[in-house]
């Protein structure tokens, strides 16, 4: 229980998928205008990366890695060279279920997630996720709250992200700077933030 | 030159300071920050980018006539796919230790935003030729970004460029301490924050 509690503290707070790896970076920049939409969007994520990291954990451990299919009687081969383009197709595909599953059972959740998911297939962090699972050799549970753990990592910086721009509309920021450029250097004092909890073992 | 016509060379340099994709189109900033640490990354991360993106590029518009509307976003996303897996082998198999360094971040080339996004804007809607040139240029802005970071994260961070020392050792001696803060990622985002200002100063960019 420890460990995956260190697990998910790491992945949250001192490995952060965003602050420290820089993913998904462009639907960060592009939606933290707006505080609903961002907390919308990272509740997406958060729900999109808890399922595909299992079921990329999956095909991984059983169709793509190396001696995977020894189970169909084939020992020798190794397609883990096809991880990149099947890992999008699965979280494509997932992210077509969750939202047909969602739309079924809880059209309200629907209203409000709904133009978000389909943004999220193409959201480096969910793929740098699943990457990141097979590059760490996690198991089953480890990916699930990796998976987990990243997203409410994500969900994190881009809520607080929204809320400060939202501040940011009454101060006086130097013309040229607007936009981009004092969204990026904010990034980085919410960056250096999170390191803070660098030190931190559970 | 003589070889490219003004329009084909308009095509190739605009991306480069007048229309750079990352800080002017805000464009694929995912899995370019990490790799700045060190120039010599950031320069095979560019390379990288350069070939998946110009090939791409090529084969789509090569293809866009072909590619019915409805299925095109899958078909546009296996065929980068393609093309980076063959980049991510070929780097594995020429540059094992780079590769190591780089680690996801080639396969990550896929979701960057900048090649969806021109084979989407240009490369439907362009010929081969004048598609390869629009991918090259948007990869060498992307790079041109990417290797400026890179460059002052290193002299700041570690005190040298592209491997070889430049802060003179006597700086040491009298007590200059290099900038950890810089090879940790804030640095990644503070400098981008910067060139970005600075760029928006020179270039007189219109706001949003």
């Amino acid at each position: 229980m420890e460990h995956y509690l260190s697990l998910i503290t790491k992945a949250v707070f001192v490995e952060n998928i965003l602050l420290a790896y820089f993913l998904g970076m462009c639907s960060f920049l592009a939606v933290s205008k707006k505080v609903d939409a961002s907390i919308g969007l990272g509740f997406a994520v958060i729900f999109v990366l808890t399922i595909t990291s299992p079921v990329n954990w999956f095909i991984y451990s059983f169709l793509l890695g190396d001696g995977a299919l020894a189970w169909l009687g084939f020992p020798d081969v190794n397609l883990s060279f096809l991880k990149p383009i099947v890992f999008i197709a699965v979280i494509a595909a997932m992210v077509q279920l969750v939202e047909m599953v969602i739309d079924k059972f809880s059209p309200s959740l629907y209203q409000s997630l709904g133009i978000f998911l389909p943004l999220i297939a193409v959201n480096c962090s969910i793929l740098g996720g699943s990457l990141f699972l097979v590059e760490r050799n996690y198991t089953l549970m480890e990916s699930t709250v990796f998976g987990f753990g990243s997203g409410l990592g994500w969900f994190l910086a881009i809520a607080s992200m929204a809320s400060i721009r939202y501040r940011l509309r009454y101060s006086n920021v130097p013309l040229k700077l607007r936009g981009v450029g004092i969204t990026m250097l904010l990034t980085g004092l919410i960056s250096i933030a999170f390191m803070s909890f660098g030190g931190i073992q559970l | 030159m003589s070889l490219l016509s003004k329009q084909s060379k308009n095509t190739v340099v605009d991306p480069l300071m007048a229309n750079n994709p990352i800080s002017l189109q805000v464009l694929g900033i995912c899995s370019a920050l990490a790799v700045t640490v060190k120039m010599d990354t950031a320069v095979v991360m560019t390379l990288a980018v350069i070939a998946v993106l110009s090939i791409s590029n090529t084969v789509i518009s090569l293809l866009r006539k072909m590619i019915p509307a409805k299925v095109r976003i899958i078909v546009q996303l296996s065929v980068i796919a393609s093309m980076v897996i063959l980049t991510d082998l070929i780097l594995q198999a020429y540059m094992y230790d780079i590769s190591k360094q780089l680690t996801v971040f080639v396969s990550l080339i896929i979701t960057n935003c900048i090649i969806m996004g021109r084979a989407e804007a240009f490369a439907m809607q362009n010929g081969p030729w004048r598609s390869f040139l629009d991918g090259l240029g948007n990869a060498l802005g992307y790079g041109l970004i990417l290797i400026g970071v890179a460059f002052f994260r290193e002299l700041l961070g570690s005190g040298t460029i592209y491997g070889f020392q430049v802060v003179p050792d006597s700086f040491y001696a009298a007590g200059y301490e290099n900038m950890g803060l810089m090879t940790l990622s804030p640095g990644a985002f503070i400098i981008l924050g910067l060139i970005v200002w600075a760029q928006r100063i020179i270039g007189k960019v219109e706001q949003e």
